[in-house]
Parts: structure tokens; C-alpha cells; sequence
């Protein structure tokens, strides 16, 4: 039987974190369809449709699916759910509100934030802040899994040409309703996409430094981030925050500022591929998975940081 | 209005854990043991409910080992009213929990359920919206604020985006997040009286589900260790580091 991916989106755009969602679901499976509930969805649909391996698209419009709420989506994921042996969604924030209602629902236990499937009942995931690798084995027939989005390649979009199928959606369940969303504008790129990602730490000091962070975000086009410390300081917003209780990410170059390195934040960071450290502690955990460190004032290098990459890009666009 | 918060005990999280050389487990004998932060918030966050009238009586209710009455006493010291033990040497799994705690909820009666996100142990982040899922009612999960009022709440969430804002009918269950509030230490006077305060002990059987996790969890490991590098001696040489790797 095939396996169904919830897709996460804005009624414009399939999230990324779908592609590797579908990426997962094709190691389980080689009929994947993918759940497309939206309200003026069609683009996303026809996106669905074009991703590498998928074989059918289930499209189900409503108002209330404009800004779904998990208790409505829950009914339209069980009206489709006897299809299908294996469910998945990407462990974002979308997928973690949604999949468990939906687990318990049809008496399965999930397994969450799955890094590599071993075989169709055998999979990874990480306890403990990261610290544990575990491999887990279920007894239930059927799969209820979020995906964790960095451990998976993003499926190719523009490929294919799946059927898209109309699914009338259910009535409003009446038990919550979406008010509004306050979105943080930001030119920066994505946080758990982006290239490069700078992140701040306790050691920072205070929110007006904050912007040192960012202005050496902003040179490198960078995303930026923080430590939970950093956050619960009052230094950042919550959606900055990377590790085990913020976002997952994996850049290319992730670079830490006055982060010391808890093995919370570590949880969060540690699969980029180049780590960055700055901190005037040497023996700051941080140390221990920076492939770069420097010990040195933050205060002080970071300025010198900025304008020494300032330099290189100049030297480059003269050469 | 009644309050109902499970409260987990988890290793403490500033504790690192070790895997057992054969890989079978993690071994947890003697360590510092503590209530998950996320359901310290929770606890936190009825209480004030109750200093601020809006909630009649908060009870707490933890399920494992014989010791969550530890816990629960932490819970009863920040000013939970009652306590409920479920003890069971299982290891028992979110789905099984929630089952249990439906049952609870059954004999109990309360308007409103709140725990914490995650445990910081397992981190599966399920247990609340599968609660939810089994009572039929509504969840507001990541919550960072939270405003109760007659037959409805509304919650700000902590989502990937943002924030999102969403109104809830009661009862409910809502799960919280970092920034909801800061949980007190509990003085000693408060200590003292939370030892005279209720806890009534159950197991699984009593509340007619069968703790037998579904997931078997069959190997552990360390994670795939990260060599660490070189130390840089300046800002100049780390800009030639990167810009040698190609990646700025």
C-alpha cells in the first residue's frame, strides 16, 4: 500500500520541507501521494504533481483550509488514511501539531523527527538533546512518522506529471479557529534553508548587540539564529532558535557567537557542514565540534570579522 | 474551573546521559533526576490561574517509576493542589501515556489540560495533541501566551513562521512552550506543606490500559561523532580558512 505526505505550504508554494518529507516516504515506499489541503491551492497542487516520485495528488479545498487548524486537518487526513500503511509529515512545527492527533487516532504510535529508515518498520531518531541515536522498531502495521527535514534530500520539483485527484473536504470541526499569524518580515533568507547561518549566544549581552550578529549575517547573506540561552535572555525571538526545543538546521557554514555550546544548541546545529566558533572561553564546549574557533572578544572580532569579508568581496569584484 | 497538569520525570538536562556499552540502553541508575522544564511551566502557569481565581483547584498527575512522587511533591510545593501517581516500572510511550491520561481526565472532570511540549528525554513532542485526539477536544500546542475567558482560550503559538494565534473551545488541551512564564523555585515553607498534601497512587490497570509500549527501541548509540578542528590564532586567518573551503 502506498505512502501519503502531508504537505505543508502557504497556499502558494509547497515548504521544502515537503520534498524531503517525500524523500523519506519514497525509501518506505514507491507509490507516494502527497495531501495538498488548501484554500486557491491549485499552484500547489500542480507543484506536488511535478515532484520526483510522486504518483498521485490528493487536493482538498475549503475556506477553512486557508490557515488549517490540526483538528480540521486531522478529519481530512482519516477520511483519506485507509489507503494508505505509512503517514508522514516533516517534524516543523506544522507536522508535530498535526501527526500525533492524527496517530492516536488511528491507534498507532508515532515515531518523531525519523533521521534514516532501515527498513519499512525499522528507524533512526535521536533522544536526549541529540545525544542518543536510537534505533526504534514498531509493531503496528501501520506508520505514523514526522521526518526530520535536514536528514533527507529535497525531492526534485518539475519532473513529474501526477494525477491530481479532487477530496471534498469535511466540515469545520468548530473546536479551534486560526486568528492570525505575526510573521517576522525579513529580507534574510529562511533559517532552516539558508546557505549560511549566524548565530548568537548568551555571550552576546544584550539585544542592541544583537544587531553585530546580524550586520555579519547581513555581509554573508546569512540567515540568523540563537541560542536557547540568547532567547530566554530576551536578546532574540523565539523563532531564531536552533536546538533541540528550536529548529534543526544544516548549512554549509554555520557560525557561533558567544555561544558556549550546550548540548541543547548542539542538538540543533551540529550536521552543518562547516562550524564557526567565536568565543572568548577556550574551553567552551563549542570548541569540541567547531571544524574554525577563535578565542577571542566577540566585541572586538566580530567588527574585524565583518570588515575583513567586506575586503575579500571587494578584492574579488575588482579582480 | 479545574486544572489538570501531568508532570514528567526526566533525567535532569544539564545531566549527560551514557549509553550502555552493549548498546541496549541508556543508563539512567543514579542520576539527578528532575520534572521536565516544559511541564514545569505548565505547573507554573496553573498556579497562577489559581492565585488569580481563575482556577478552582490544579491537580497533578505524573506516570512511571514508584519516585515520580518526587516529582509530583516538586509540583505540589509550586502550588498544585493534589496529586495523582500512576506507578508502573514500564517504560512507558506517549500513546499509552495519553491513554492513561484520559483517564484521568474521565474520573476528574477538569476545563483544561496543560503540559509541556516535549520531555527533554525522549523528545517526541506527541503526548498532548494524542490526549487531545483521544478526548475529542481542542489543542493549542507551543503555547506563549495564553488568555482564558469564558468557554474559549486564546493562545499564542510558537510556530516555525512566528507566531500563530488561535482561539480554542474548552475543554482543552494546550501544551506550552519556553516563553510562557518563569517558573518559582518553591520556598521551604510551601517545601513543607506540599509533604502534608495529598498524592493518591494508582497503576495502569486501574485505569484499564494496558502500559505495553508498541515501539521497541533496540539499539542505542552515540551519535556519528563531529571531528573537532583547529583553533584559528586571528580574524585573518579564519577569513583565508573559509574562503579556502570555498564557502564564503
Amino acid at each position: 500500500m502506498p505512502a501519503l505526505v502531508i504537505a505543508q505550504h502557504d497556499n502558494r508554494r509547497l515548504d521544502p520541507a515537503t520534498l524531503a518529507t517525500v524523500t523519506a516516504a519514497r525509501v518506505l515506499d514507491s507509490a507516494v501521494d502527497v495531501l495538498v489541503a488548501g484554500h486557491g491551492a491549485r499552484a500547489v497542487a500542480e507543484e506536488a504533481a511535478s515532484v520526483e516520485g510522486v504518483r498521485r495528488v490528493l487536493s482538498s479545498e475549503a475556506e477553512h483550509f486557508a490557515n488549517p487548524v490540526a483538528e480540521d486537518l486531522t478529519e481530512l487526513v482519516l477520511q483519506v488514511a485507509d489507503g494508505f500503511d505509512a503517514i508522514l509529515a516533516p517534524s516543523t512545527t506544522f507536522g508535530r501539531n498535526l501527526l500525533p492527533r492524527v496517530a492516536a487516532r488511528l491507534d498507532v504510535a508515532q515515531i518523531s523527527d525519523v533521521v534514516e529508515v532501515l527498513a519499512p518498520d525499522t528507524f533512526k531518531r535521536y533522544i536526549y538533546a541529540g545525544n542518543v541515536l536510537c534505533t526504534v522498531r514498531t509493531k503496528d502495521s501501520r506508520r505514523v512518522l514526522t521526518v526530520r527535514t535536514t536528514a533527507f534530500e529535497k525531492a526534485a520539483t518539475g519532473v513529474g506529471s501526477a494525477a491530481i485527484e479532487e477530496v471534498p473536504a469535511p466540515p469545520r470541526t468548530g473546536l479551534a479557529r486560526f486568528v492570525r499569524r505575526e510573521v517576522h518580515r525579513s529580507e534574510r533568507p529562511d533559517l532552516t534553508t539558508a546557505r549560511i547561518v549566524v548565530s548568537g549566544g548568551r555571550g552576546v549581552g544584550s539585544k542592541e548587540n544583537f544587531q553585530l550578529v546580524e550586520r555579519l549575517a547581513d555581509v554573508l547573506g546569512a540567515a540568523i539564529g540563537a541560542s536557547r540561552a540568547a532567547v530566554d535572555a530576551g536578546f532574540a525571538p523565539n523563532d531564531w532558535q536552533v536546538g533541540q526545543t528550536g529548529k534543526i538546521v544544516a548549512p554549509e557554514l554555520y557560525i557561533a557567537i558567544g555561544i558556549s555550546g550546550a548540548i541543547q544548541h548542539l542538538a540543533g546545529m551540529k550536521d552543518s557542514k562547516i562550524i564557526v566558533a567565536i568565543n572568548k572561553d577556550p574551553e567552551a564546549p563549542i570548541f569540541e565540534v567547531a571544524d574554525c574557533g577563535l578565542v577571542a572578544d566577540l566585541f572586538k572580532a566580530v567588527p574585524e570579522l565583518i570588515e575583513e569579508i567586506e575586503r575579500v568581496k571587494r578584492e574579488r569584484s575588482a579582480a | 474551573m479545574k486544572v489538570l497538569v501531568p508532570v514528567k520525570r526526566v533525567v535532569d538536562p544539564y545531566v549527560r546521559v551514557r549509553i550502555r556499552a552493549d548498546g541496549s540502553g541508556v543508563d539512567i541508575a543514579n542520576l539527578k533526576m528532575a520534572m521536565n522544564p516544559f511541564d514545569e511551566i505548565a505547573v507554573e502557569e496553573a498556579v497562577r490561574w489559581k492565585e488569580r481565581g481563575i482556577a478552582e483547584e490544579v491537580v497533578t498527575v505524573s506516570i512511571g517509576e514508584p519516585k515520580v512522587v518526587e516529582t509530583l511533591r516538586t509540583a505540589l510545593a509550586m502550588g498544585a493542589d493534589r496529586a495523582i501517581a500512576v506507578q508502573t516500572e514500564v517504560a512507558v510511550q506517549p500513546l499509552e501515556v495519553a491513554k492513561m491520561l484520559r483517564a484521568i481526565v474521565e474520573r476528574e472532570q477538569p476545563r483544561v489540560v496543560i503540559m509541556g511540549k516535549q520531555a527533554v528525554d525522549d523528545d517526541s513532542n506527541q503526548t498532548g495533541q494524542m490526549l487531545a485526539a483521544l478526548l475529542g477536544w481542542a489543542q493549542a500546542t507551543f503555547a506563549s501566551r495564553i488568555d482564558l475567558s469564558d468557554g474559549e482560550a486564546e493562545v499564542a503559538r510558537e510556530v516555525d513562521e512566528g507566531i500563530e494565534v488561535v482561539r480554542v473551545k474548552l475543554p482543552a488541551v494546550i501544551t506550552v512552550d519556553l516563553r510562557l512564564n518563569e517558573p518559582r523555585y518553591a520556598s521551604l515553607p510551601n517545601i513543607m506543606k506540599a509533604k502534608r498534601k495529598p498524592v493518591e497512587t494508582l497503576t495502569p490497570a486501574d485505569l484499564g490500559v494496558d502500559p505495553t509500549p508498541r515501539l521497541e527501541y533496540i539499539r542505542f548509540e552515540e551519535p556519528p561523532k563531529r571531528q573537532a578542528g583547529r583553533k584559528v590564532e586571528s580574524v585573518r586567518e579564519l577569513v583565508e580558512e573559509l574562503v579556502k573551503r570555498g564557502v564564503i
